[in-house]
């Protein structure tokens, strides 16, 4: 090694650890990232809310727009999910009776709101779901049987079922946006 | 330290059948339980708080913050908790050396403030080898380490001991030489008049007396970093190798000691690095007639030189530079830091006997200097603020800073 690289080396070490603590210098006068959850979060402002509209938290079931077609139940690699539907003429369609998740079982992969054709299936932004007993874990969405949301022929849509169709087909559809490799950001 | 006690005794403070030397013993066995636990235990504690905060913030994070206000009484609780705990001693260990270990790091610490000066008044001994003792008793914490990774009985612990003493007594030379220019120019060892030697003003530290001084100090500094164990030289308990190094086995108070002579220790580099380069408590008005204000100025002025230059310091390259590797580090050592070394050394001498009085353009050309490298740093510093919050878009892991409500 000759006088000139030995010197080189001094002048590259000496001119990259001064470029490094400019760095971590910068970082004083940055405020920290940190979100102080859950005791000392901003006024008025909860965790969930700011969370992403596709985040994996507890899974959720809107009953007026279900078809009770159990894509969800074979997809569930678990088989955390258990619905049960019957066929009643009289009714007009199918009528379910039970529609559980157990959510001590859930592992939150997203597999069964994935088919979903209506993105009735969907997980929320709720996170805190800790609680006393593995029995409550299991979330009861029938209470009294109901019948099957079907598609009218016409196309058109109730209005009382339209603001949570349009939310359950946003769901599904911003899913497929990044899937097909489009601009997520 | 002497003067004080002759004066207690002349004033008939003490009884009178009670022997010179026992005032002395007493005196001394006073003052230093007062420097120990008054200042060094609290010094080593409240930076290992200081350490965590810049660190959270160097990191984007926030630290601890939720003991005392902003988290001061961290390093209280720390203490109390690793007190508490059991003292383990690992059945396969070598109990006597594995106890004694942590008490040879300690006394190689704090034997180094019997001669580390506070202030021109506050000094435990001013020795008239007061450098040299210093290098000497803090060897002895290569001792403890040593003795420490030995003891243990564990691969990670002997690996962890063996890599300290080979970095600390390497590094040692560098350190030594990097001393000797400033006694050249002294003509003396003495902590107090190595200070003395030097005025107030910035341009009158040894660090500008001559380019050799100048660049003696960093060669000393880096050195002290390897010799204290920091980062970038933390080879001896690096954590992603050695889980703590030489610490591993040990619990509760011996841990302790370990890690309180790590921080105090830095206390030590920056008082060192002071004393020798940076005007030491020197301050510009005599204040002869007020001997506490002048003692309390002058005890502000060093403390503050040395924790900037010995702690905050050496934590901020601690958490901006990576550990190198054992090769890495002894390279530098061989191969650049002993070479530049010996030429501060024969450097400084010729320029003693070409210029006895000192040059005084070369002093203001390496203030100037600083200060243009400062100021170079500090706009490197707005460039990488103004860089962070052009992409701060891009980059906000934050979900607040957005605060986006999906529906």
């Amino acid at each position: 090694m000759g006088l000139g690289a030995y010197l080189r080396n001094i002048k590259d070490a000496v001119v990259t650890i001064a470029d490094g603590l400019a760095v971590t210098a910068s970082h004083m006068i940055r405020k920290p990232y940190t979100v102080e959850y859950p005791d000392r979060l901003p006024e008025g402002i909860r965790v969930q809310d700011t969370l992403p509209f596709r985040y994996r938290g507890m899974l959720e079931v809107d009953l007026e727009i279900c078809t009770a077609c159990l894509a969800c139940e074979r997809a569930c690699p678990i088989d955390c999910i258990v619905i049960e539907a019957t066929k009643d003429k009289a009714a007009g369609g199918l009528v379910m009776t039970r529609f559980d998740i157990d959510m001590g079982k859930c592992m939150y992969c997203g597999l069964c709101s994935e088919p979903c054709p209506t993105g009735a299936i969907h997980h929320t932004p709720e996170f805190e779901g800790a609680d006393y007993s593995l029995e409550s874990l299991v979330r009861r969405f029938v209470k009294t049987p109901v019948v099957a949301y079907k598609p009218k022929k016409t196309g058109e849509v109730d209005p009382a079922i339209k603001p949570i169709l349009d939310r359950g087909l946003r769901y599904v559809s911003e899913f497929a946006k990044s899937e097909a490799g489009g601009d997520d950001a | 330290m002497q003067a004080f006690v002759d004066g207690l005794i002349g004033r008939g403070a003490v009884p009178a059948g009670v022997p010179v030397w026992a005032v002395y013993l007493g005196a001394m066995l006073v003052f230093g339980g007062v420097v120990v636990f008054g200042f060094v235990l609290p010094i080593a504690g409240i930076t290992t708080w200081v350490e965590r905060r810049i660190m959270g913030r160097m990191q984007s994070r926030i630290g601890p913050n939720r003991t005392g206000p902003i988290g001061f009484l961290q390093w209280l609780a720390d203490g109390i908790k690793n007190l508490l705990k059991e003292d383990i001693v690992p059945a396969a260990a070598d109990a006597p050396l594995f106890k004694l270990a942590p008490y040879v790091v300690m006394t190689g610490f704090v034997g180094t403030f019997a001669a580390l000066p506070f202030s021109s008044a506050l000094i435990v001994a001013d020795l008239n080898v007061g450098i040299l003792y210093v290098t000497a008793v803090t060897a002895l914490v290569v001792v403890g380490i040593l003795m420490a990774g030995w003891a243990s009985n564990n691969k990670w612990s002997l690996l962890g001991g063996v890599r300290s003493a080979a970095q600390i007594v390497s590094y040692e030379i560098p350190a030594g030489l990097s001393i000797f220019p400033i006694v050249l120019l002294t003509g003396s060892l003495s902590m107090q008049t190595i200070i003395a030697r030097q005025g107030w003003a910035p341009w009158a530290w040894n660090l500008f007396e001559n380019p050799f001084t100048f660049l003696a100090f960093f060669v000393f500094f880096i050195s002290a970093l390897a010799e204290g164990n920091r980062t970038p030289f933390d080879l001896p308990e690096a954590e992603s190798e050695l889980v703590a190094g030489f610490a591993t086995e040990y619990s509760g108070m011996r841990n302790l000691l370990f890690f309180m002579a790590e921080w105090g220790n830095l206390y030590v580099i920056g008082a060192i690095a002071t004393t020798l380069f940076l005007g030491g408590w020197r301050i510009p008005w005599a204040l002869a007639d007020a001997p506490v204000l002048r003692a309390v100025l002058e005890f502000a002025t060093f403390f503050v030189k040395a924790y900037t230059v010995g702690v905050l310091l050496p934590i901020w390259l601690r958490w901006t530079l990576p550990r190198i590797r054992v090769d890495q580090m002894m390279t530098m050592c061989w191969k650049y830091l002993v070479p530049l070394a010996f030429v501060n050394l024969l450097g400084t001498a010729a320029w003693m006997v070409v210029f006895p009085a000192g040059v005084p353009a070369v002093r203001a050309a390496l203030v100037a200097l600083v200060a243009v490298l400062a100021l170079a740093f500090l706009w490197r510093v707005r460039f990488h603020v103004r860089n962070a919050r052009l992409t701060r878009r891009h980059l906000s892991f934050n979900p607040l800073s957005t605060a986006r409500v999906p529906w």
